[in-house]
């Protein structure tokens, strides 16, 4: 009853922040020279590039979204786990094994945070990795394509939802569980979760050439809620860090029974060590069926893998590589900052933000003085290992960031503001409302060694009066603020995609040299694809047709095409011989029950048709590619199944 | 006289730079190509600045009707110019050698000039027929049919030399290196008859 009365004292406070921040907001309205300034910042002249990119997680639209920064542009939406009806990703048949699980095809995930590939310690703009939450996931997009190349599923999990962080050398993304579950899994009763659930924290090798991934190892953890991670960097380079809920282990009304612990923890654990035990033939293999399905961007053709096996570590059969540091409040967010020295944990139901020191962690572990253990893992002493609190005046801490300059900043939920704090005296430096609920912030290259300290992106959940209306649900919103100087200003606010929950960022100029043009044509292995128009063709196997064809500005090759039947499987093949940056074709046929596909210069796609009705069908070119646009287009003649009409097509006449 | 022997040798040297290095560049802007569409006219064939520019400068030229640009068996210019030049090459060398061991008269660095010259300039005007003849002999079927005011049908003959505006592109013609050190070395084949006059008559 507590709990309730405190929660509800909570909405309360919230309100009246809420209204304040109004009253804050209506005064900086006013200020007309200010304001000139402010937008000044955020201005691309047209023609003019961004300083740098954003990547916004899309939440549950299951993508990635692409901005500028200042600006706040949409450059694009990448598809990750969800099928994509603007480039047929999901739909095309070279696409759809992206999509494959041990559950089937899923065509949509729940993608929280992204992370941009790291060397020591510092981004270098290879690849980004993404997390679905809801049927395990981790994917990894590539940053010359801008394009998703690998999905790997994460079994004996469930609510991926502390990861995709990786290491400061891109060694381990990792995988862990948010909600605990049998493992492996099996029929029993619910309410013998305490001590029979298993939490699984997944690390997954990251090969450094190609970025290829592979699960290591699996750490079977107690059945908590392991919410959200960071790696160790620095000098705590080895170590990762997860904060958890629940250590209640309850299982009815979470929202009451998973609160009464005053502390959960934060669990540390030495992968390093862990690595060397699974090297050295520690660890044991349990049957699991999980699917790793990896794009060739040769043939630009996904395949799909059933892997059977999966190592998991005891983490008793570990000694001294796993500890749990108190945390109070059922902790949400754990960042570690970019020298490596603090760890700190956000309880979300806390007006405070603790800090942990990675150094007195080491020295309570030397020193072996703990509190007990949970499930045999040592639990140190609190204040053996606290570096000091923030007493913040705010409520709800999540998420917090660095600037490389020696300042932290921390989103509060329940207060809606960003909270700037200095590392070390822990005093509050400033603090700015946000509109409103702000869950994540991102600074670009913040999860890395050398934050880049200029701006500071808050991602908030609730958009209500900022933008014009547009029914009940407005699309979420981020704000960008100047961190340059002591105090935060807000300089803009751009409308996001889905529930973005975490981003990642870096200068433009990490990735604007190796940004793909096009594909080259000579580079094409697609088994279907074709060199030259001239290659053009349709082939029947049995009831599958196969056409091969060319698109160049403004005409398919074949076009006209008849002998087709109803009940036949056609396969259109379509490879976009352009060689010119930018200038995709597309393909759609009436009636097809999927989507039409968007083919870049140089590649080749494949859309399934089964043709129903017979007819003279019409197809055409979905993008708008020329003058001569609206054109490309042809018909193919569908005749009855079993009529003897011959395979007949049209070629550039 | 033997400096003279020694510039015409230089010059006729200079001549082969055009089997390293493009003799022209005509080049095509336009506001949604950021990035000009460039054709480099080499001895013996055509090349895009960029990889893909010939593709996609035949890709826009066939709305218009225009053939597509010639490969070097297209044209026996490709074939023939290379000798002609390698040969006038040879035969500047062997003379100003020559005048360098045995004394011959500068008139021969003369008449080099003056053949080359004229060769050069049959050059120039069969390149600059070339251009008109793309420019003009465009597909009676062609995608775009565009007149000029006076009612003629427009031609897309990029300049000889300079700029010219070709409806929404700038084209832009001008020589390079190749065509340069050409032009050098035929000029230094008059260089070396004044000078070598001018050895004659101070003995």
């Amino acid at each position: 009853m507590k709990i309730r009365i405190l929660l509800i004292n909570c909405f309360f406070i919230a309100a009246l922040a809420f209204m304040v921040s109004c009253g804050q907001a209506g005064e900086k309205n006013g200020n007309g020279a200010l304001g000139t300034s402010i937008a000044e910042k955020v201005y691309v002249a047209p023609g003019e590039r961004d300083e740098q990119y954003g990547f916004l997680s899309g939440g549950y639209s299951g993508n990635l979204t692409v901005y500028g920064l200042p600006s706040g542009r949409l450059f694009k939406e990448i598809p990750v786990f969800s099928q994509f009806p603007t480039s047929g990703y999901g739909y095309s048949e070279e696409t759809k094994p992206m999509l494959n699980t041990s559950f089937g095809f899923i065509p949509w995930d729940d993608l929280h945070h992204p992370d941009i590939s790291q060397t020591n310690g510092e981004l270098d703009g290879r690849w980004i990795f993404a997390n679905g939450n809801n049927t395990p996931r981790i994917a990894r997009i590539s940053l010359s394509t801008f394009e998703t190349e690998e999905i790997i599923e994460v079994p004996n999990s469930a609510g991926n939802h502390s990861s995709s962080f990786i290491t400061e050398n891109t060694e381990y993304v990792v995988a862990g569980t948010r909600f605990s579950v049998p493992v492996p899994q099996k029929d029993m009763p619910i309410k013998e979760y305490k001590s029979n659930f298993k939490g699984a924290l997944t690390f997954i090798a990251v090969e450094p050439e190609h970025g290829h991934m592979d699960i290591k190892f699996q750490l079977l953890m107690p059945g908590f809620n392991y919410d959200l991670s960071h790696p160790g960097r620095g000098k705590s380079h080895g170590w990762f860090f997860f904060s958890t809920y629940n250590t209640e282990e309850a299982s009815t009304l979470l929202e009451v029974n998973a609160s009464q612990n005053d502390k959960d923890f934060i669990a540390a654990v030495n992968w390093k060590k862990i690595e060397e035990f699974v090297n050295n033939g520690g660890g044991t293999k349990m049957p699991a069926n999980y699917a790793h399905n990896v794009y060739d961007e040769s043939t630009h053709t996904a395949k799909s893998t059933m892997k059977t096996e999966v190592l998991t570590v005891n983490p008793s059969d570990v000694p001294g590589a796993i500890y749990f540091l108190p945390t109070p409040k059922s902790p949400h967010g754990c960042d570690v900052d970019p020298s490596g020295q603090y760890i700190i944990g956000a309880g979300k139901l806390s007006a405070n933000i603790t800090v942990h020191s990675f150094d007195k962690m080491l020295a309570a572990i030397e020193a072996e003085k703990f509190d007990g253990d949970a499930y045999g893992i040592p639990i140190i002493n609190y204040d053996d290992v606290l570096a000091g609190s923030v007493q913040s005046g705010g409520l709800g801490p999540l998420h917090t960031e660095f600037d490389g300059r020696g300042n932290a900043y921390t989103t509060f939920f329940i207060s809606s503001e960003v909270v700037k704090w200095k590392l070390g005296t822990w005093e509050v430096v400033d603090r700015k409302p946000t509109y409103y609920s702000v869950g994540h912030l991102m600074i670009p290259g913040g999860n890395s060694r050398k934050p880049h300290g200029k701006y500071l992106v808050a991602m908030n959940k609730i958009t209500k009066d900022r933008y014009l209306p547009t029914g009940p649900e407005m699309e979420h919103s981020a704000q960008i603020y100047d961190i340059s100087g002591e105090k935060m200003e807000l300089l803009y606010d751009f409308p996001t995609h889905g529930e973005p929950h975490y981003a990642a960022g870096c200068n433009a100029e990490l990735l604007v040299e190796n940004s793909k043009k096009i594909y080259r044509i000579d580079e094409n292995n697609h088994p279907y694809g074709i060199k030259s128009p001239a290659d053009a063709r349709v082939e029947r196997d049995g009831n599958e047709v196969h056409i091969y064809m060319s698109t160049i500005r403004s005409h398919f090759t074949p076009d006209n095409i008849e002998g087709i039947k109803v009940g036949d499987k056609v396969y259109f093949h379509i490879t976009n011989h352009e060689q010119d940056f930018d200038v995709p074709h597309g393909f759609s046929m009436i009636g097809q029950g999927t989507s039409e596909i968007l083919i870049m210069p140089g590649q080749t796609k494949t859309s399934l048709w089964e043709p129903k009705r017979v007819g003279v069908w019409p197809f055409y070119c979905t993008d708008f590619c020329s003058a001569l646009h609206q054109e490309m287009q042809g018909y193919v003649r569908v005749s009855p199944a079993g009529s003897n009409i011959e395979l007949a097509w049209s070629l550039d006449e | 006289m033997k400096r003279a022997g020694i510039i015409m040798v230089l010059g006729s040297i200079f001549l082969l730079g055009i089997f390293v290095f493009p003799l022209w560049n005509i080049r095509l802007g336009a506001p949604q190509y950021p990035e000009p569409l460039g054709i480099n006219i080499y001895i013996n064939g055509l090349q895009g600045e960029n990889e893909f520019d010939i593709q996609n400068i035949d890709g826009l030229n066939h709305y218009i009707g225009m053939k597509t640009l010639p490969k070097p068996e297209d044209m026996w210019e490709f074939s023939v110019f290379p000798k002609v030049v390698a040969l006038m090459a040879g035969i500047g060398i062997v003379i100003g050698l020559l005048s360098v061991f045995i004394k011959i008269s500068p008139t021969w660095f003369l008449i080099w000039f003056v053949s080359m010259s004229v060769l050069g300039a049959l050059g120039i005007y069969d390149f600059n027929l070339w251009l008109v003849d793309y420019g003009s002999d465009l597909d009676p079927n062609a995608i775009m049919k565009l007149v000029n005011p006076d009612g003629t049908p427009m031609q897309y003959n990029p300049p000889l030399i300079g700029h010219k505006k070709l409806l929404n592109f700038d084209a832009f013609s001008y020589p390079r290196a190749g065509g340069i050190l050409l032009g050098i070395g035929i000029i230094l084949s008059l260089v070396a008859y004044f000078v070598g006059k001018k050895s004659q008559s101070s003995t």
